[in-house]
């Protein structure tokens, strides 16, 4: 069985287990194993936004200089928060020598940059490939229209992250469909939902993330899939002030893209963690005789 | 001995100023060899160079230096008085005491000026006594010229060499010639139809009898040099034979098969047999092969059928002519930058959302709406348009680092056009600065935004979505500093000018430069923009970066007038100044030719009278050596050397300082 050295984060060990285990559970399903690293720390959840800033880079270099080391020559992720500081981290240090070596200083440990950064979801479409999902589905989730959102992390800066077409990215439509899903299209599904500002400024984030809700239940999307805890969280909360406000709309559940992939491969809805969504998809699956 | 006369140029106080000629000329008197030497007020002067000439009447002189300005100054000056006087103009020479001497020094006492005065005096002197006298080279040239590329740059280049009385050779790759130009609906900034006034061009051409258009074909090499290039050209199959296709056109109304057509981009589809456009000259159909079931599964032919005059040929090849020219006009011109690159915009996502191109043939009287502006999605007649300018152009992150230049106007053109066709339309421009430098480009602008009450709004649009059968442009208006979110039928794209694909290739085809756009690079950007470093190569039109109609008929006609130039005399002088490789030392290592930035030098094969090969060694061409002395440098066994600045030269010079 095919092994892939997994990075989990913070978040997926805690509030969003369901995206861990759905994830692991899935792989097993699809002939791979995610081998978690021996020895991680937290990835500093965010990439220094100013050139000289350089302690930021020290979380992030200590968890690929671990990876390196465990031996795997690759590092897979699920949350897009820590696949996009990881990845441009591995960048920074692979491309500038100065930049490497004051890090080196602040980590007593040279790292080279040498491995690759993956996300889950280009392991479906690279290594496993969408067809060999399709043969693999037990469960078609028939009927269920589903948008993929992106968001910010997972995409951008395009030249550095390059796992899809920052403006108009497929690869979740690719994995929604291959699950029997109708993927929904909506305009606003690369557009921020507010990350961080949930803790100082809720109303930014009730707006952007009430924006992306009403475009996708606009275009008919039942569910929403996301790569990201974050967004997961915004989309899902900041939907009460939606109801609130916006007269006929109904809320959407938001869950993860690993979920619905557990689902569709026949996997035990306990393991999944659906129950810890605030709006469950059940009932949803139910109506569609899923 | 030598008999050198050295005259000492005070340049008025220029010189005088800092360098004590008299003391200089007084110097060199004393040096053996010399037998004339004195200073002057002003040595380019009439009297001046009076004096030169006597002197060296008088002491039998067989070698001239003059001390005074630098030699790209007055060179040819003293070298003309020199061979007025009988002596070999290549034995005059030119010590450079004002730019290199007395202009960088500010010492009054004049002390160190004529130190230094001296020194590039007694050097140029010792240099001077190994100058071997030299002799023009004189080339024969073929007076007839190769144009590249029937766009309306390559157009005006060959009417005017066919003006002027030579031949041309006239090269297109497409069916027709007319370019990007015969795509034009209306031209900016005088609203005249774009066919209207190149129609009568193409005909031109078509009617000259200095002019042989070879039409769908390729330039495959260019062998030779300035007055003798030799071509290799291939002519694609038409499948149809030129001499006897009368151009009547049975053929194509009666091919039952349809392509996307490329002159429509992609708006419309032609037959599998076709002309690019009604007027195209040559009028000459060609058969689109991979997509006639007649090449693919031997089914149809009904061309063949109804052709009167039996034209049509399935089984013709392509065939390759050569041409002997004298000079090369590269024509080839632009394309459009992808728009797909820009997934922010959803070109070819959205259906209504099209490009700058196809708007002109949205626009066009004999484009696929005849000149009715109808969106391509459901052919309904849009309300509201939306261009957004600058994409691609000005974008080093996603794009290209250049402005495209013509975008701001054909925009302008474009808002007007359809404020003409649409009087209750509305036209909304996002752009980044409204560029409009050129003879009443500016008016124009002004009047699409106040007669034709196109809106501008000056920011960038971050993206454009799909809802309700609308295209929805949201982006940012710098000037009153809000977001705007735009509801429109149709939206335009300004793409960027891009050089043509595959154009590098055609620069080491033929020899000349290309900068990392892949535009042509022109001599001098100022003062020799139409030559390129490959001389007798010139360029015209956008294959050397953006440019619009005027401009490229302006290169046009200057490059014809660089060809007419050459061709005014069946002969034409070179300086002698060539490398010379000495047969007996060359060990045929071919660093030479590999260094060679002009492809001079030739790896030369010796044989006895049977025909045996008896050695190599290399060979330089003196009519395409530029005297760079590149191969000098590069040439392990010194067998090289540059006339006129050879080793010995350079030496002598040195062991004198």
């Amino acid at each position: 069985m095919m092994k892939i050295p997994y990075y989990p984060g913070c978040t997926l060990n805690t509030v969003a287990k369901g995206l861990d285990t759905s994830a692991r559970e899935s792989a097993a399903a699809l002939g791979f194993e995610m081998e978690e690293l021996k020895g991680w720390n937290c990835c500093g959840a965010a990439f220094p936004l100013t050139p000289d800033n350089l302690i930021g880079l020290t979380a992030p270099a200590k968890v690929l200089l671990n990876a390196k080391k465990e031996g795997g020559g690759s590092v897979m992720t699920l949350c897009s928060v820590c696949y996009n500081v990881l990845k441009r981290t591995n960048r920074v240090l692979r491309d500038d020598k100065e930049k490497r070596s004051i890090v080196t200083g602040f980590i007593e440990e040279d790292y080279d940059g040498s491995i690759d950064v993956i996300h889950y979801l280009e392991v479906l479409r690279d290594r496993v490939g969408f067809e060999k999902i399709k043969e693999a589905v037990k469960r078609p989730l028939k009927g269920i229209r589903a948008g993929a959102y992106y968001g910010c992390m997972l995409l951008r800066p395009f030249k550095e992250m390059g796992i899809d077409d920052h403006e108009a990215p497929t690869i979740m439509e690719g994995l929604l469909r291959a699950l029997g899903c109708e993927a929904v299209d909506f305009p606003d599904k690369a557009e921020c939902c507010g990350a961080h500002l949930a803790m100082t400024r809720t109303d930014i984030v009730e707006r952007l993330s009430g924006n992306v809700m009403r475009s996708a239940a606009g275009r008919g999307a039942e569910l929403i899939v996301t790569s990201c805890p974050l967004c997961q969280y915004n989309l899902e909360k900041s939907q009460k002030k939606t109801l609130e406000e916006t007269p006929g709309y109904r809320e959407v559940p938001v869950v993860y893209f690993t979920q619905l992939l557990g689902l569709a491969l026949g996997q035990d809805e306990d393991t999944l963690g659906l129950g810890k969504n605030l709006w469950d998809i059940r009932p949803l699956l139910k109506s569609k005789g899923v | 001995m030598a008999r050198i006369g050295v005259f000492v140029c005070q340049c008025g106080n220029n010189i005088e100023g800092t360098v004590d000629t008299k003391k200089v000329a007084e110097e060199a008197q004393k040096l053996p060899g010399v037998v004339y030497s004195r200073n002057y007020k002003f040595m380019c002067s009439s009297p001046g160079q009076e004096m030169l000439k006597e002197a060296i009447k008088k002491h039998r002189l067989d070698g001239v230096l003059v001390s005074a300005c630098s030699p790209h100054m007055h060179e040819k000056t003293f070298r003309k008085a020199s061979d007025a006087a009988g002596l070999n103009p290549f034995r005059c020479e030119m010590a450079n005491i004002r730019e290199q001497c007395s202009w960088v020094h500010h010492d009054r006492t004049k002390k160190t000026g004529t130190v230094k005065g001296n020194d590039l005096t007694r050097m140029a002197i010792e240099r001077l006594k190994r100058n071997r006298p030299l002799k023009k080279i004189n080339i024969p040239v073929t007076r007839r010229a190769l144009v590249i590329g029937g766009g309306i740059a390559g157009i005006q280049a060959a009417l005017d060499i066919a003006e002027g009385g030579r031949e041309v050779i006239l090269v297109e790759r497409e069916p027709s010639i007319g370019g990007n130009m015969a795509r034009l609906s209306e031209t900016f900034p005088t609203m005249d139809c774009s066919q209207c006034i190149l129609t009568p061009k193409m005909v031109e051409v078509e009617l000259n009898e200095k002019i042989k258009l070879y039409a769908y074909s390729e330039v495959e090499k260019v062998d030779g040099y300035i007055g003798n290039f030799t071509v290799r050209i291939r002519r694609k199959a038409k499948y149809v034979d030129e001499d006897l296709c009368t151009g009547c056109g049975e053929c194509i109304e009666k091919c039952p098969f349809k392509a996307g057509s490329e002159f429509e981009l992609g708006l419309t589809s032609r037959k599998v047999i076709y002309t690019p456009f009604p007027q195209s000259v040559p009028n000459i159909p060609v058969i689109d092969a991979p997509n006639c079931p007649k090449f693919q599964k031997d089914k149809c032919g009904a061309c063949a059928v109804v052709c009167g005059p039996k034209a049509i040929d399935f089984k013709q090849k392509d065939t390759v002519v050569e041409e002997k020219v004298g000079a090369v006009v590269v024509a080839t011109g632009y394309q459009m930058m992808p728009n797909e690159r820009f997934g922010e915009y959803g070109y070819g996502r959205f259906k209504d959302v099209i490009s700058g191109m196809q708007f002109e043939r949205l626009a066009s009287s004999s484009g696929p709406t005849g000149g009715e502006i109808r969106r391509p999605s459901d052919g309904k007649v849009p309300e509201t348009v939306v261009f957004i300018q600058c994409v691609g152009s000005r974008d080093e992150a996603k794009g290209v680092s250049y402005c495209s230049k013509v975008c701001c106007m054909y925009t302008a053109k474009h808002t007007m056009l359809f404020r003409h066709k649409v009087k209750s339309g509305q036209a909304y421009v996002f752009y980044m600065d409204i560029r409009a430098g050129g003879k009443r480009y500016e008016e124009f602008v002004r009047k699409a935004i106040e007669k034709d009450g196109a809106m501008y709004l000056r920011g960038r649009v971050s993206r454009v979505y799909e809802k309700d059968g609308k295209v929805v442009v949201c982006g940012a208006d710098t000037l009153s500093n809000s977001q705007v979110e735009i509801e429109a039928d149709m939206v335009v794209l300004a793409t960027a000018v891009v050089s043509r694909k595959g154009s590098d290739g055609l620069a080491r085809t033929i020899g000349i430069g290309s900068d990392r756009h892949g535009f042509y690079n022109e001599y001098h950007p100022k003062l020799k923009p139409v030559e390129t470093v490959n001389a007798g190569i010139y360029l015209a039109g956008a294959c050397m970066g953006p440019m619009d109609i005027p401009e490229s008929v302006n290169m046009g006609s200057a490059a014809a007038g660089k060809v007419l130039g050459l061709f005014s005399s069946e002969e034409m002088a070179r300086e002698p100044i060539v490398a010379n490789v000495n047969e007996r030392v060359c060990n045929a290592c071919w660093d030479c030719v590999v260094a060679c930035p002009y492809s001079a030098i030739e790896r030369f094969t010796v044989k006895n009278g049977q025909g045996d090969v008896m050695g190599m060694h290399a060979k330089v061409n003196e009519g395409v050596c530029q005297g760079c002395g590149v191969c000098v440098a590069a040439c392990r066994s010194k067998a090289i050397d540059l006339a006129g600045y050879t080793d010995e030269q350079v030496f002598a010079a040195i062991n004198a300082f």
